[in-house]
């Protein structure tokens, strides 16, 4: 993919550091081109990536919570809504660049490239992370939310001292930043100008909490000139414009040039996950006001008021992505084999005598069951 | 087990000894000339060389890229330690007190212990952390705990302290050449005695306890800062009569059981000492453990002579909360000697 982002100049006088008053936009809620933004519009071949990437993404997220409902996963947070985010921010990372999601960013990880099965194995509960994060540079999942955000600032500050081209992004929500995490990280970044993007989804809720009651700040993204930190607001819904975003933020840094706080503002369509209950702190109103924004309409009307889609090619993307979903389908209800071995195994490079001990222990027990007819029954 | 190591703690050292802070900072050079991957990092370890001077001259000879100054922000610090080790570096980092380490316990419990487990062993995170930990220097508030049991609870971390400066350079040169993370407690009252050693850490392994002072009567189980009051207990009561073993344990986490419960069926007697306090504090492990491995051994309950269940003293009040060797000599009263035995053994 052609480089695509136009190089916004970044001093370290406080007004350079601030956000725009009104979040970056290239695309208008209907699809047309804004007039005049101080970004440019990706090539045609990302915008095309883009949208096939969002209805693989948000096909991904509806069979994942419908896997939950099967009993198939134990949990999943919905990113559905936040479309525009996950693969916008994505897409515009290089291979050798570093990615450090969040529990709510499976959409994100699949679009990097990583097996769905294999993104899913945390929430389905097999194993904490069940793909190698070396493989496609992605860090497993934070739960513990902000703590990854100082993971990004290390990985980027040791391949600047390795002399490695490689930037770490790490994706966070609106509840994160109010974290000690997040402070320490934009502020460690800032000060060894690692190569970072702090890519901060603001979908309005950090479960049921609003922002009214996270921050005072006039954006999280005026949060970077506390720190030295130049920020960027875009909006969120926009495909094309967290794409040009990001990437602008990736060559910065991979020039040297230090961290880049972004704030996408978009919207969590969803519950906090399918074990939550959304009607209890938001109206539905609410919702469907942010409905109406979907992002991957947005992108798909300019696409097909460019000519760039057809109705023909929209179908035969649907078919792919119905025959992924299918796929994860019957992938995630084959039955896994549980070793209770494994329990033991990487606790360290070692088993130390006392896990030796204690799988012994479980072993003994599990023989005795295993004897017992009451047990085996 | 027969790895009697030097005697000479408790005994005046000539002069050309090396202090612990001196084998520290030479553990810290060797490991820097001889990999490229280790770096040195934490609060005020670069110009100023640390407040204990651990790391004294380190950022001139290995320039600031490898031996740097951090903000202050200890989660901060090992936090991007923890990134490092992803991507190929070996950080030493430093915790400037025991107490300061708190900010840091998320990133050391929930990632630093747990990123080896949750990856399936594909990502290793050979960091090591550095802390002076405990009393006995007067310190104020928050500048003399003893942790050791939060970080030995803690499944994934390998928990060290040496006792000595020959065991602080082998500890701390094996703790960074270990796959592990390790959570090194160095002994701030300890940093400036002296040991005649030549500083060496070939053989040296990361998990032995080690005989101090070899006895017959009964074994007092030390670590870090209270092993030489142990071995100065152990010179009283050879005086009366009694001979007393010592081991020091080097390695909390894993936990040495051959070499202590060796002792201890030899002895049929056992007191841990450690500063830290009682409830639920490390001797509770090593006394469940003595009484599930050498039940049939022992001649009286294991007893722990440790510090209060109380929060760290004032510097004028710590005398009387610091393990003593009256405090260790009493405990090896009560260890119903006349219930078993018809006299007191005469010699030891």
């Amino acid at each position: 993919m052609a480089s695509v982002a136009r190089d916004i100049p970044r001093g370290r006088e406080p007004r350079e550091l601030l956000p725009t008053g009104t979040p970056l936009r290239l695309l208008e809620a209907d699809g047309q081109a804004v007039r005049h933004s101080d970004l440019d519009l990706p090539g045609d071949d990302v915008l095309l990536a883009l949208h096939r990437k969002m209805v693989l993404a948000r096909r991904f997220d509806t069979q994942a919570t419908a896997l939950t409902r099967q009993g198939r996963l134990a949990v999943y947070p919905s990113a559905r809504g936040q479309e525009a985010g996950e693969v916008g921010a994505v897409l515009a990372l290089r291979p050798q660049d570093w990615l450090f999601p969040t529990y709510r960013d499976s959409m994100a990880i699949v679009c990097r490239g990583v097996d769905p099965v294999e993104v899913l194995t945390l929430l389905r509960g097999d194993w904490h992370c069940g793909y190698d994060p070396y493989e496609f540079r992605v860090a497993p999942q934070c739960t513990p939310l902000a703590t990854n955000t100082l993971h990004a600032v290390g990985v980027a500050h040791a391949a600047r001292l390795k002399g490695e081209d490689t930037v770490a992004m790490v994706m966070l929500g609106d509840g994160a930043t109010s974290e000690g995490d997040t402070h320490a990280a934009l502020n460690f970044a800032a000060v060894w100008q690692a190569p970072v993007v702090f890519f901060v989804q603001n979908n309005g809720y950090a479960i049921s909490v609003p922002l009214a009651k996270q921050s005072a700040a006039p954006s999280l993204a005026h949060k970077g000139v506390g720190y030295g930190v130049p920020a960027m607001l875009v909006d969120g819904n926009d495909a094309a414009a967290v794409y040009a975003v990001v990437q602008d933020a990736v060559a910065a840094a991979a020039q040297g040039r230090g961290p880049t706080l972004i704030e996408a503002l978009t919207y969590r369509i969803e519950a906090h996950t399918n074990a939550d209950d959304a009607t209890r702190y938001r109206d539905q109103d609410e919702v469907d006001g942010w409905l109406a924004r979907d992002p991957l309409a947005r992108i798909r009307q300019h696409l097909l008021a460019r000519g760039l889609l057809d109705e023909p090619a929209i179908a035969a993307l649907d078919a792919e992505a119905e025959a992924e979903a299918a796929a994860l389908r019957r992938r995630m209800n084959a039955d896994r084999r549980h070793d209770p071995a494994d329990l033991f195994r990487h606790v360290y490079a070692e088993p130390t005598p006392d896990l030796r001990g204690q799988q012994q222990e479980l072993w003994a027990e599990l023989a005795a069951a295993a004897d017992d007819p009451e047990v085996s029954r | 087990m027969t790895a009697i190591a030097e005697r000479g703690h408790a005994r005046p050292v000539a002069p050309p000894g090396v202090t612990m802070a001196a084998a520290l900072n030479q553990a810290l050079a060797d490991a820097l000339s001889e990999d490229e991957t280790v770096l040195v990092f934490g609060e005020d370890v670069g110009a100023l060389g640390g407040v204990f001077r651990i790391t004294d001259g380190l950022a001139a000879r290995f320039g600031d890229a490898r031996v740097f100054d951090t903000p202050l922000a200890e989660s901060g610090i090992v936090g991007t330690a923890i990134g490092m080790a992803m991507n190929g570096l070996r950080p030493v980092v430093e915790m400037q007190f025991d107490a300061f380490a708190y900010p840091a316990f998320e990133q050391i419990i929930s990632h630093l212990a747990k990123f080896r487990n949750r990856t399936r062993g594909r990502v290793a995170l050979p960091v090591v952390i550095r802390i002076p930990y405990g009393g006995g220097i007067g310190g104020v508030e928050h500048h003399c705990d003893s942790s050791e049991a939060y970080y030995a609870h803690t499944p994934g971390l390998r928990v060290v302290t040496p006792a000595t400066p020959g065991d602080a350079y082998a500890l701390l040169r094996q703790a960074i050449e270990c796959p592990d993370p390790v959570i090194f407690l160095e002994p701030k009252r300890r940093y400036w005695s002296k040991q005649a050693v030549v500083l060496d850490h070939a053989g040296a392994t990361l998990d032995q306890a080690v005989v101090r002072r070899p006895g017959s009567d009964v074994t007092l189980i030390a670590y870090g800062g209270t092993v030489g009051t142990a071995l100065e207990a152990a010179e009283a009561a050879a005086e009366e009569g009694r001979s007393v073993e010592v081991i020091d344990l080097r390695s909390l986490s894993p936990f040495d059981d051959e070499t202590v419960t060796a002792s201890v069926r030899r002895t049929g007697r056992a007191i841990v000492v450690h500063e830290a306090s009682r409830f639920c504090g490390y001797g509770a492990e090593v006394a469940a453990r003595l009484s599930e491995q050498c039940f049939h051994y022992l001649e009286a309950p294991v007893l722990r002579v440790t510090g209060f269940d109380i929060p760290y003293p004032p510097p004028h009040l710590e005398e009387y909360h610091l393990p003593s060797v009256d405090r260790i000599l009493d405990a090896v009263d009560r260890l119903q000697w006349q219930e078993t035995r018809p006299a007191v053994k005469a010699g030891g």
